[in-house]
């Protein structure tokens, strides 16, 4: 059990989302809540996870190798992903993640030296109409980056 | 804030909304449940919701346009298990962005749609499969399903019927694959989305083997308005089979890039007045009709078109999920394309040989053209491998990943020829 307490009860509260004998269902929501708690997936997390749920531990492996926003290896405090598709890229998206990338002074899939920032590049978000836009740690969208906004948020993720 | 304007026309699901109303008592206030009250203490049957649905002509928001009625006269009311409804708002279509604003503006609408759903086809427990980006907006469609349960129009015995509906969130995490519905239904069974060989379809064998029907956000948000204003009225706002109005979310070179919802049929030169027109004043160039998977078109094509499934399919695209991306004159189509043909690359979930594979050729030969490294028969291979993808896959995925690059280079073909021969650009790109 590597995992919180409060983690599970998150997970069982997936879990009673499904018919008894689907339990499997809940394994994307486990790893989600499983990398909020650890920062990302080690293989032991994975086991534990397949044990919690009663599968092999090779099919959460699948799982967690498919999607993209599982965390395979450690990142900084701050995952940031930029979406540079092509809606956005037409209203600045590659333009803030070329300035954030200087701002970090790292390129993508790299973490800045004092282990603060990862930065990532992203596919379409859904958020178009926000572009540029950006992710924190999966879960904070940030809308209409431009560069005062992208100064104002990495100072205050500094903090 | 994308939807949050009075620049719609006649709008329906997004009329009225600020941000702050989307609770069930705002959404009732606006006349909500009444169409699911109705249905329920009328004593409609299964059979006349669904005859009224398709009286309404309201086809498929998600991007094939199917007619939703029909579609729901294919679930085997008659079987004795259990049956699924699954909301398919995993929104990752390049471009679009619409099913988001639902969920956080007027979840309510979803919710009382699903539920019409669930009592025409005799279904007691449903999903909402919600993009893995989209957090906050996943955890408002939670509190939204806590006001329902609470109120009575989800659970056991809703409104004091004999109808039974259970309707939970799922949160996917990064998987633009997952948006095909049976691809969607493996991520619903806690499996890595690849998708299913059809046949058989979900209404045989879906969500865990049992009878399934799957419609997209907007599909289920309308469901309620259809009923509130009867079929035959429904299909009167857009144009004949093409019924009721559409969200569309227009982004790229727009003075204002947002949703607007107008009735189907509407000239697309009215709904570029309504995003604001082109930024700063330039040329139109391009327009990509319904997300990035469907074939770009010029923009005097697009000016000369009304934005319906079948005029749009006239003009030589498709409306798809109605994502618009609009493009001006400075914009290089070689970059533009290559940007796209990276996402299928990237997104390909690599079962079928022939998208895994292809797909890495499409993106390889498309970035040594835009770098200067292009050949003189890139083109045609570019096309030899378009064709050798299309239609020789199990999903869609393959057919998205081609159609593109056929329609840019037919299109624009002298600028694809310009950057091979002179290894530049023909036009001042910026993105």
């Amino acid at each position: 059990m590597l995992l919180s307490e409060q983690a599970y009860k998150k997970i069982d509260r997936e879990v009673a989302k499904f018919p008894a004998d689907q339990k499997q269902s809940a394994v994307m929501a486990a790893l989600a809540i499983a990398q909020d708690e650890k920062g990302w997936l080690s293989p032991e997390v994975m086991h534990d996870v397949a044990d919690y749920l009663g599968m092999p531990a090779v099919a959460v492996q699948e799982v967690a190798t498919f999607y993209a926003m599982y965390n395979l290896k450690p990142t900084g405090k701050f995952k940031i992903t930029v979406c540079t598709n092509l809606p956005c890229a037409l209203s600045g998206g590659e333009k803030a993640a070329l300035y954030l990338k200087q701002k970090l002074g790292v390129g993508y899939r790299e973490t800045t030296a004092d282990g603060q920032f990862t930065l990532q590049e992203g596919e379409c978000m859904g958020a178009c109409g926000d572009a540029p836009v950006m992710l924190v740690n999966n879960k904070r969208m940030c809308s209409w980056m431009s560069n005062d906004k992208i100064d104002a948020l990495v100072e205050e993720l500094k903090k | 804030m994308t939807s949050l304007h009075n620049r719609h026309i006649n709008p329906l699901i997004l009329a009225g909304l600020d941000g702050k109303n989307w609770h069930l008592a705002d959404y009732v206030k606006r006349g909500g449940y009444e169409s699911l009250k109705r249905i329920l203490t009328e004593g409609m049957t299964p059979e006349q919701v669904i005859a009224e649905l398709k009286a309404s002509s309201l086809r498929g928001r998600g991007g094939a346009g199917f007619p939703t009625g029909l579609k729901w006269s294919f679930m085997p009311r008659q079987f004795p298990g259990q049956k699924y409804l699954v909301c398919n708002s995993d929104e990752g279509e390049p471009g679009t962005f619409k099913d988001r604003d639902i969920i956080r503006y007027n979840p309510h609408a979803l919710i009382e749609g699903m539920a019409i759903g669930a009592f025409a086809m005799g279904i007691s427990v449903g999903y909402n499969y919600i993009h893995g980006e989209i957090w906050a907006d996943y955890e408002r469609f939670d509190e939204a399903l806590e006001e329902a349960r609470a109120a009575g129009f989800l659970g056991d015995g809703i409104m004091g019927s004999s109808f039974n509906f259970q309707l939970h969130g799922f949160h996917g995490y990064g998987a633009y694959i997952c948006g095909e519905e049976t691809a969607l239904l493996e991520s619903l069974e806690g499996k890595k989305g690849q998708p299913r060989f059809k046949p058989p379809f979900p209404a045989s064998f879906g969500l865990y083997g049992k009878p399934t029907t799957i419609n997209n956000t907007e599909t289920f948000a309308a469901v309620p308005f259809v009923f509130g204003m009867g079929g035959a009225a429904y299909a009167a706002i857009g144009k004949p089979n093409n019924g009721g109005t559409k969200i569309f979310s227009m982004s790229g070179d727009v003075a204002k890039p947002g949703n607007y919802e107008v009735p189907l049929g509407t000239p697309f030169a009215t709904l570029l007045e309504l995003a604001g027109g082109m930024r700063d004043g330039k040329k139109i160039k391009a327009v990509i009709p319904g997300g990035s998977s469907m074939p770009v078109l010029t923009g005097d094509v697009m000016m000369a078109t009304d934005m319906d499934y079948d005029s749009i399919a006239k003009a030589g695209s498709m409306l798809g999920s109605g994502a618009v991306i609009v493009m001006d004159e400075t914009r290089c189509m070689v970059k533009s394309l290559l940007r796209l043909s990276y996402f299928y690359y990237e997104e390909s979930c690599g079962q079928c040989t022939p998208c895994r594979e292809g797909t890495g050729w499409l993106y390889r030969i498309m970035h040594r053209i835009e770098h200067g490294q292009g050949r003189a028969d890139d083109l045609d291979m570019l096309n030899s491998i378009a064709d050798n993808i299309q239609g020789r896959t199990i999903c869609a995925l393959g057919d998205a990943a081609a159609m593109p690059v056929r329609a840019f280079i037919k299109n624009y073909r002298e600028e694809f020829e310009y950057h091979i021969e002179h290894k530049r650009c023909l036009v001042p790109a910026y993105i």
